[in-house]
């Protein structure tokens, strides 16, 4: 390992390689604190050309690489070991170009989701996806995640805005795919790459899709007494045709914390739940319309009270509780697990009863915020990680939770990704054959399995170790 | 009839018993019609196992008939809608099941895909696996962002259920996108969960005719004056049986948002026609069916600024009979009769440009010499060749993907 290293100092410069001390532990986690594992060391490549010679010599060497960003993720999944590289790409934050004409910017990985839309605002142009971490995650672990975020209920998630992704696979060698107007040149690979979670290779290059910016906007809360009610409304909203940019909810713990915290937004903290609706378009007069049309669908659907936000600071303000729940959340107790499920979004009710149910039973604050929209749910779990039992606990809940979700016709991440953490949930929702080929998918792209090992596909799970299933030729 | 291809229908028959059709085409080629994924399944391990080559088909005739191969495995014996729900607005239907038939069981439960593809009377399964969209692509995207997951049988029997039902979904790789618009590349798709809208209060097509340059400015214009239109599509005269080129401008949603959008529209390009609720989906159902009417129908991936010179590349190479171009959804499309030549050196041309042309459908003796992609990108050969391996070690399905 010691020669490869110096190879990789050789290529980067010393100072952007990391093997020791407090710098390896800063990557030893992403978002998620139970997973804490810090990898053998840290290169941190300037542009494409180092990432590409770093990857070459890590593949001559057999060495394993995690590719990195800004370490936001949820689910384990940018997190090496003692035996791998992580390949950080915060150096490659360029904007390369931004195409007016043609809605379409050109970006290195490691630029903020967040930057990316501030530098287009002035052309009247955003990038559309808009995770809760925008602030810092960046659009190459976007794409490796295939992230959410509020708004994608109207305009997709990352897999919709992506046209066009210069790749260095993981033996070194630069492909490009898709085109530039998106369209794919021969099997949607680009489709493939995003949410691959780092183990296809390493985005160098992505284009991605601008969309204007909506001139007029309108957010609602509503409050209701029961998260039943709640949930009926969500679906006689979806159901009026009106399609709402974002569409979320937060239980009653959820809004107590926020209300309790410097973010307190003045959602009512009796209500049972609160519903944030938001409805955007060119024009004043229709979005103007059609929010009025929801408000009286909300309130027909059991809403208490409705407050409609028109101008910036006032939408601001009840976004506020929303986009700063985790962080809130994160002050009620020492450790926080927040969850990723989704459910039908005519299940959302029985699925939020029974997590309450599942609270109760292992004794574990579990407070909701979630993209009710497209049933997207965030269960949050506050505990305290130095406390053993409580951990067990913790675990076990949030796998009844799983099990909950998957029971109700639901999927086990909506935007987080599979990582290290969900992989013993895939064969809960995948069979061994369809775990096979998508293993297998992986072999093609990376034939030796050096990018991001043991992510995403539970190995033992596949065909061939099933006893009495069809015999396979393993491929190593 | 040869003795070998009488083995294989005796074989087939006995695997599928009762469970689907068999029949032989006019060149003595059996075709067979299973009703369930699983006896589509034991077909095609059937084949793996004794080398036989398999052409899939949808019974719409949007893959070759005169492809040479032993078996022809159809989907027309998977034909139902198994689930509709609407408060999801999710949808489970087979793949043999056609385009028209779904949209009304959809409409019965007041759900909508918007999807307008070319063509007439298509299967579910053709339009999933070539990736035709028509106009709606400009406010709705792709065929692939209507898919949830699906049902896909490899080349070599497996069955593989990538995806979900619910409408967001990250677990594992996504290799519904990778099935879709792959041609049956990776193997037959059984089975789709689709993603619906609720049926549209408001729904209005207005048109003007022109010069093709002065519509397509026009087209800019709107696009840039405000709300993304559903569609907006610019047609040659023979897609629409008119004398000069058509822009057409269609916008759905709330009530309050198409009056707003019509009339900024009305604002921007001037002395735009509003027809008539039944004159528009007549005016859009011709155009699907006539940018389907000739032997090749090809699409061009094509940034909304590059739109004139592709339409020009296209006419210079084939011609402008029946040309259509999907404004902000960046394709071109074209339809006639091309030989294997014109044909190479457009995509050549087009690819200089790096514009991806697609063949969708053409006779045998093109595709074969073709491809439906063409060429790849550096690097790409390789790894497609690799995937399609992985779906189908044996080479079972006759599908010319790249340039043969």
């Amino acid at each position: 390992m010691s020669t490869v290293l110096d190879s990789l100092s050789g290529i980067v410069g010393e100072r952007w390689v990391r093997t020791a001390g407090p710098a390896l532990d800063t990557y030893a986690s992403d978002g998620l604190p139970t997973i804490n594992s810090p990898p053998r060391a840290v290169v941190i490549p300037g542009n494409r050309d180092e990432v590409i010679a770093v990857v070459r010599t890590l593949a001559a060497a057999n060495v394993p690489f995690v590719a990195r960003g800004a370490g936001t993720g949820l689910s384990g999944g940018a997190v090496g070991n003692d035996a791998s590289v992580v390949i950080a790409l915060t150096r490659l934050n360029r904007i390369i170009s931004v195409d007016t004409v043609n809605r379409r910017a050109t970006v290195e990985p490691g630029v903020v989701n967040a930057r990316l839309s501030d530098a287009t605002r002035p052309h009247g142009l955003h990038y559309a996806p808009d995770p809760s971490s925008q602030a810092a995650c960046t659009i190459g672990g976007n794409v490796a995640e295939n992230a959410g975020g509020p708004h994608c209920l109207k305009y997709g998630v990352t897999s919709n805005h992506i046209l066009e992704l210069e790749v260095v696979l993981p033996d070194g060698e630069l492909i490009t795919l898709g085109s530039p107007a998106g369209e794919p040149w021969g099997p949607d690979l680009v489709g493939l790459f995003v949410g691959s979670e780092g183990m296809f290779g390493i985005a160098t290059r992505i284009t991605v899709r601008l969309l204007p910016i909506p001139g007029s906007i309108r957010t609602l809360l509503a409050d209701f007494s029961s998260v039943r009610q709640a949930g009926e409304a969500v679906s006689a909203v979806i159901a009026s045709g009106i399609m709402p940019a974002a569409l979320e909810m937060m239980d009653q713990s959820c809004v107590q914390v926020v209300e309790a915290s410097i973010y307190a937004a003045g959602y009512p903290t009796d209500a049972a739940a609160v519903l944030l609706a938001e409805f955007d378009g060119e024009s004043e007069a229709a979005v103007d319309a059609e929010s009025a049309q929801i408000a009286q669908i909300l309130q027909a659907n059991g809403a208490r009270s409705v407050r409609t936000a028109t101008t910036a600071a006032d939408r601001a303000r009840l976004w506020q509780g929303r986009k700063k729940a985790f962080g809130a959340l994160g002050r009620i107790s020492p450790d926080l697990v927040v969850q990723d499920a989704v459910v039908p979004r005519s299940a959302l009710p029985d699925v939020l009863d029974e997590i309450a149910a599942i609270a109760k039973r292992y004794r574990i604050r579990v407070s909701n915020v979630f993209h009710a929209g497209d049933g997207n749910l965030h269960p949050n779990l506050s505990f305290d990680g130095r406390n053993a039992d409580e951990r067990r606990r913790v675990e076990e809940a949030a796998g009844a939770i799983m099990e909950a979700c998957i029971a109700a016709g639901g999927t086990i991440t909506g935007e987080h990704g599979v990582g290290s953490d969900k992989l013993r949930y895939m064969p809960l929702i995948f069979d061994a054959e369809t775990l096979t080929v998508m293993r297998d998918t992986r072999l093609a792209w990376d034939p030796a399995g050096l990018a991001n090992p043991g992510k995403v596909v539970p190995i033992h799970a596949c065909r061939e170790w099933h006893a009495g299933g069809r015999a396979r030729k393993a491929v190593a | 009839m040869s003795g070998a291809e009488l083995t294989i229908e005796r074989r087939v028959r006995s695997l599928l018993g009762p469970d689907g059709v068999v029949d032989t085409n006019p060149a003595g080629v059996p075709r067979v019609a299973p009703r369930t994924t699983e006896a589509c399944a034991l077909i095609l391990e059937a084949a793996a196992s004794h080398g036989w080559h398999v052409r899939l088909g949808g019974g719409s005739r949007w893959t070759s008939d005169d492809a040479p191969a032993d078996l022809t495995l159809s989907t027309r014996g998977l034909t139902r809608v198994t689930r509709v729900s609407p408060p999801d607005l999710m949808a489970t239907a087979e793949a043999g099941i056609r385009w028209s038939e779904l949209k009304r069981a959809l409409a019965d439960h007041g759900a909508w895909l918007p999807w307008d593809p070319p063509g007439a009377d298509r299967s579910l399964g053709s339009i999933i696996a070539t990736g035709t969209a028509g106009p709606l692509r400009s406010g709705f995207g792709s065929v692939r962002d209507h898919l949830l997951g699906l049902t896909l049988v490899t080349g070599d029997g497996r069955i593989v259920r990538p995806g979900g039902q619910v409408v967001k979904n990250v677990a594992g790789f996504d290799l519904t996108r990778l099935a879709a618009g792959s041609f049956g590349a990776f193997g037959l798709i059984t089975a789709v969960h689709l993603r619906l809208r609720s049926v549209p209060r408001a729904d209005v097509t207005l048109a003007r005719t022109g010069t093709r340059d002065e519509l397509l400015q026009m087209a800019f214009a709107i696009r840039d004056a405000g709300e993304a239109p559903a569609a907006l599509e610019l047609a040659s005269p023979g897609i629409t049986g008119g004398s000069s080129w058509t822009l057409a401008l269609r916008l759905v949603g709330s009530e309050a948002a198409v009056h707003e959008a019509r009339r900024v529209a009305a604002g921007t390009a001037g002395k735009l026609e509003e027809l008539a609720p039944a004159d528009g989906a007549g005016f859009w159902n011709t155009l699907a069916e006539n940018a389907a009417r000739g032997e090749v129908t090809l699409r061009l991936g094509v940034l909304p600024a590059g739109l004139a010179d592709a339409l020009d590349l296209v006419t210079h190479h084939l011609d402008e009979e029946c040309l259509t171009a999907t404004i902000a959804g960046g394709a071109v499309r074209w339809t006639g009769a091309g030989s294997a030549g014109q044909l190479r050196l457009l995509r050549a041309a087009a690819a200089q440009r790096e514009l991806p042309l697609t063949i969708e459908r053409a006779p045998w003796d093109i595709l074969s010499a073709l491809g439906h992609f063409g060429a790849y990108r550096e690097g790409v050969g390789r790894l497609v060749g690799s995937l399609r391996r992985v779906f189908d070690p044996t080479g079972v399905l006759v599908i010319p993907a790249g340039e043969g």
